[in-house]
């Protein structure tokens, strides 16, 4: 039988080799991230732009490797682009304040007035929504909002009608698969604010509007920077929500989608998806410019 | 303000996007020649020689209906004899557009495929799908002749796979509120329609020449002759009625449960369908009828075809036999709502008069029919002016849906 040698007398070989060699041990602390960043992510991404510069043979719709402009060119003059683009924005970004306008009292309430039980009970409350599936989600709001759904079945007797499939009702269910991501950063920055400044502001002589403006809104302006750019970017993206509660509504994500999985123009669809990419690029140098990525 | 570190990363931005328009130029410039020019002639491929051993599974993509197992009704099952007797086990994939199917194609993950007559052509010149070696199909001597020999089905005499069946779209309405019964497309284009808001059409480019055809019955003076051949100011004036269309429409579909579950609950009052669709919604109580409007309708006319260097080439073959038997025709052209292409399925149809109502073998009625195919620059129907291509279809419909 060999001798057992005791376990802190062996000799830890891999992490003595590590720690002789910082730049192993770095190299193999970031190799599965790097190589997920850059042959997942970036190359992906990558492919898809060079997509957008080629163009496709107009009947057997084989992708032709020649650079051109012609699908940028495409996209920057028709005017329905133009339109779907503008809408797309104005979808974002009535989703992102209506979600701003729901989660600031919710965060509020949970992060300042709510004990600590009841604190904890909220903010699972809170997250509940996101442990459905996404399409669950879209496919309950399409039954709520049909015609023989819920919504018009409350409302019939004061001889109202829901929203039925249209944009209001997109931005409705946008908002709603969203807010989870705008409440937590909020109350996240909430959390981090001390209840004493919100007293000494009081007896200072503010009125709750000052404290507010001059006293919270600073400090969780970074929260709501961070929670407009899950809100705003995921509804500039959004086609699922959009094509079964939609109705005859589309917004960019859709025509994307036609045409790239629904066997359009690959190249056109791969040019608009870079309109997208350019609008959330502009959006987070925005939000940069305001400053509140630096809190973060 | 101007940082080192900023001055770093803005270089290293800078470097990131020369280095990315240096490998676009690098692909431009390397396989712009080979590539161009693929449509001109389909590649040459070669067909399958002689059967051999079945490999034991065979990967279908098919219209929803077409292949069966009995999971979506009881009793309604032709995979598992067939699996039972070959030996190769079905794994089915559905699409809902000829555009989809062919996207899907494109993957190289299918053995088999119910392609219609807007994806088969492009399916060959793609080299997407090999040559069929009719002499190996046990069926083709039974099939309509007027299927046979088909510009979606048959290259310069080289045959690429085996007809299916054919069929109309149909105009389905719900009988409880869509009052006269139509007997014409009307309600679903004409912007007096009294059910605005519960219209559903295709979402698919495809649709334009459902357009079209309303046209060539509504305004002769545009000259429509043939759907899928259109000029420009044609394509122009079956654009301003889709986008007419789009006041009316309620839903676009392109994925029949979403259609089904509309008609169901009433979001949907009438628009085109499928024969099938209206079989499920029957069945499942809806108040719905469908019907072949006077105007005509487009419609489909599907081959099966084999994938280019299919690995389980046997299994796919076996499968096209057996889909093609008399007996499986019947079922499906009876659960689809269709004509077989067999001609010996119309005496094992359950419904004795299945064949004589859906026009199996009436020529005639099928000229008044425009299957789906792919618009080119050609005219289809002869004439002498520049048509409108498929891409330009797509803008077109893009246009439609973004309005």
């Amino acid at each position: 039988m060999p001798a057992i040698v005791p376990a802190e007398a062996r000799p830890h070989r891999a992490s003595a080799f590590l720690h002789r060699h910082p730049g192993v041990r770095l190299g193999a602390l970031l190799s599965a991230p790097m190589l997920w960043y850059f042959v997942m992510y970036l190359a992906a991404l990558a492919l898809l732009f060079l997509t957008a510069f080629w163009s496709q043979d107009s009947f057997t719709s084989q992708i032709i490797r020649e650079l051109t402009f012609e699908n940028v060119e495409e996209v920057l003059t028709t005017p329905v682009y133009r339109s779907v683009t503008l809408q797309t924005i104005g979808v974002a970004a009535t989703v992102t304040v209506l979600c701003i306008v729901l989660a600031l009292p919710a965060a509020f309430f949970a992060a300042k007035v709510a004990r600590p039980r009841a604190r904890r009970a909220l903010i699972v409350m809170f997250l509940v929504p996101l442990w459905a599936s996404y399409l669950v989600k879209a496919y309950a709001w399409r039954g709520l909002l049909s015609e023989s759904g819920v919504i018009n079945w409350v409302l019939e007797p004061f001889g109202l009608s829901g929203p039925g499939f249209s944009t209001v009702a997109v931005i409705l269910v946008l908002t709603y698969l969203w807010l989870p991501y705008m409440i937590l950063p909020i109350y996240v920055s909430l959390d981090r604010l001390p209840n004493s400044l919100l007293d000494a502001s009081g007896d200072l002589g503010a009125r709750a509007g000052t404290t507010f403006r001059s006293v919270v809104l600073p400090i969780i302006l970074p929260g709501i920077a961070a929670g407009s750019i899950f809100t705003f970017s995921l509804s500039m993206g959004d086609y699922i929500a959009v094509s079964l509660v939609g109705g005859d509504e589309l917004l960019l994500g859709n025509v994307i989608y036609n045409n790239i999985a629904g066997g359009g123009n690959t190249p056109l669809g791969a040019a608009l998806a870079l309109v997208s990419v350019i609008i959330i690029m502009l959006y987070l140098l925005l939000v940069r410019r305001t400053g509140a990525l630096k809190e973060l | 303000m101007e940082d080192p570190v900023h001055r770093k990363r803005l270089l290293a931005v800078g470097a990131l996007i020369a280095s990315a328009s240096l490998v676009l130029a690098a692909c431009g410039s390397d396989d712009g020649e080979s590539d161009s020019g693929s449509s001109a002639t389909p590649p040459d491929f070669s067909a399958l020689e002689e059967l051999g051993e079945n490999e034991g599974e065979v990967r279908v993509i098919a219209w929803p209906g077409y292949v069966e197992d009995g999971s979506t009704a009881k009793g309604v099952d032709w995979v598992t004899p067939f699996e039972e007797e070959t030996g190769c086990e079905v794994s089915l994939t559905t699409f809902g557009t000829s555009d989809e199917s062919f996207t899907k194609m494109g993957s190289g993950e299918y053995d088999v495929i119910s392609a219609s007559g807007d994806a088969s052509r492009r399916l060959i010149y793609a080299g997407l799908v090999d040559p069929f070696n009719l002499e190996l199909s046990e069926h083709y001597d039974d099939i309509y002749s007027d299927l046979k020999d088909k510009s979606w089905n048959t290259v310069d005499g080289v045959s690429y796979g085996v007809p299916h069946g054919r069929g109309a779209n149909l105009l389905m309405y719900n009988t409880e509120k869509v009052k006269p019964a139509p007997t014409s497309w009307a309600p679903t284009w004409e912007a007096d329609s009294p059910y605005a808001g519960s219209v559903t059409a295709y979402d698919n480019a495809i649709f334009i020449a459902d357009a079209a055809l309303y046209l060539k019955a509504t305004q002769p003076d545009l000259g429509i002759e043939n759907p899928y051949a259109l000029d420009e100011e044609q394509l122009a004036a079956a654009k301003e009625l889709l986008i007419q269309q789009k006041e009316l429409v309620g839903e676009y579909w392109s994925d029949y449960t979403k259609t089904l579950e509309s008609f169901s609950n009433g979001d949907t009052l009438i628009g085109t369908t499928w024969q099938v669709i209206t079989n499920f919604a029957q069945d499942g109580g809806a108040p719905v009828e469908a019907i072949l409007p006077a105007e005509g309708s487009t419609g489909w006319s599907d081959t099966w075809m084999v994938a280019h260097d299919s690995p389980n080439v046997n299994c796919a073959y076996a499968w096209v036999n057996h889909v093609s038997s008399p007996g499986v025709q019947a079922q499906i052209a009876e659960w689809f709502g269709e004509a077989p292409a067999n001609e010996l399925a119309c005496d094992l149809t359950e419904n004795p008069d299945h064949c004589t109502i859906f026009h199996a073998g009436d020529t005639a009625y099928w000229e008044d029919v425009y299957y789906w195919e792919t618009p080119t620059e050609d005219c289809a129907d002869g004439r002498d002016v520049a048509c409108t291509n498929y891409a330009d279809w797509i803008a077109a419909w893009n246009e439609v849906r973004g309005s």
